[in-house]
């Protein structure tokens, strides 16, 4: 923490954060109504549906529990495919412990408690840019952004489990994920590290689908992550 | 449909705390203690990596057409990577690939 902050300006960055993140209820909503209707659909009910929302709060962990438990898979194997979909996490967790690691400890643990892509996306690139901001104001951004998304996601899950079938399958409301997802990234695409990094992690992404336990995905990004690092160490000034 | 036999609520329970603590790994440990250059110089780029390569897939071979390649969904994600990456704006690249959507099933019935 460098400085106290004056109290206008802590509520100015819940008020950022709330703006900032309230487009992606438009798309968070649509996906936890999915995961309600495959998880009730697949046999749970509604306590273990919700259960998994509030607790795990991953949606694509989520699924992929749901499927391997229909598979019949070793209770080992649902549980460990399903934390290795969710250890991007670890790489978000890194990325944001210089913008929040001095917060007090609680506000860490919740932090970690809401950590999504989403959280992650919108503050990693908001800290980026304002890099100068006192730790203060990106704890109340990073909640800003949550609080609203959080609510969502289990009242998603809650419809979803609820409806169940009445949804009607035209209304493709899994075609709205990647559509999220890449409004996330695409205007993070700053500069030519950038646009490598991700070229990279997508053609390796898509090369490397059949790896299990989605070690793909933990290899392109790495891979990616590689070469933005190194062509911002080579050629400093293609970055600025 | 999952068996009566699974242990639903062992397999919640573990996600949950495994989660959890994959979440709160480096900021938990970490705290305050300064991460080096070439550290945080590869942490940069995590945000343009992670996520699409979580998202590629999920285009090219969407599960609800049975993994075959879908010109609304592709042509949706293109949108709005195009409209994110020329607006630089989320709002306005989430409405481009949700109108794409939109137009593509309406066409499609």
């Amino acid at each position: 923490m460098t400085q106290p902050q004056k109290p206008k300006d802590q509520t100015a960055a819940i008020w950022r954060g709330l703006r900032d993140g309230a487009p992606f209820q438009l798309i968070v909503t649509p996906f936890a109504i999915v995961f309600g209707v495959v998880a009730s659909e697949a046999g749970l009910d509604l306590m273990e549906v919700m259960a998994l929302s509030i607790l795990v709060i991953a949606g694509a962990s989520q699924l992929t529990a749901v499927q391997l438990m229909i598979d019949q898979a070793p209770v080992f194997m649902v549980v460990f495919t399903s934390l290795a979909v969710n250890m991007r996490m670890a790489m978000y967790s890194a990325a944001l412990t210089p913008h929040l690691g001095s917060a007090r400890l609680w506000q860490r643990a919740l932090a970690a408690y809401m950590m999504t892509d989403h959280a992650y996306a919108l503050s990693a690139i908001t800290f980026e840019k304002e890099a100068d901001r006192p730790t203060a104001w990106k704890v109340r951004y990073y909640f800003g952004v949550m609080v609203q998304i959080l609510p969502m996601w289990y009242l998603g899950t809650y419809i979803g489990a609820v409806l169940g079938n009445a949804i009607p399958p035209s209304f493709a409301l899994d075609a709205m994920v990647p559509v999220a997802f890449i409004a996330i990234f695409a205007p993070a695409l700053r500069t030519v590290a950038h646009i490598a990094a991700a070229f990279v992690a997508i053609v390796l992404a898509l090369s490397l689908a059949w790896l299990p336990w989605s070690l793909g995905l933990i290899v392109a990004a790495f891979a990616g992550m590689i070469v933005g690092a190194e062509i911002e160490r080579r050629k400093p000034e293609l970055i600025s | 449909m999952i068996s009566p036999e699974m242990p639903v609520w062992l397999v919640i329970a573990a996600l949950a705390i495994g989660t959890f603590l994959i979440r709160f790994s480096f900021l938990g440990l970490i705290g305050d203690r300064p991460l080096p250059d070439w550290v945080l110089r590869h942490l940069r780029y995590t945000a343009v990596t992670v996520i699409p390569a979580l998202v590629a897939p999920l285009l090219v071979w969407p599960a609800a057409t049975g993994g075959t390649l879908d010109p609304v969904r592709l042509t949706a994600g293109l949108a709005a990577l195009a409209t994110g990456y020329l607006l630089r704006s989320t709002l306005w690249a989430i409405l481009a690939g949700i109108t794409v959507i939109a137009i593509g099933l309406g066409f499609a019935g």
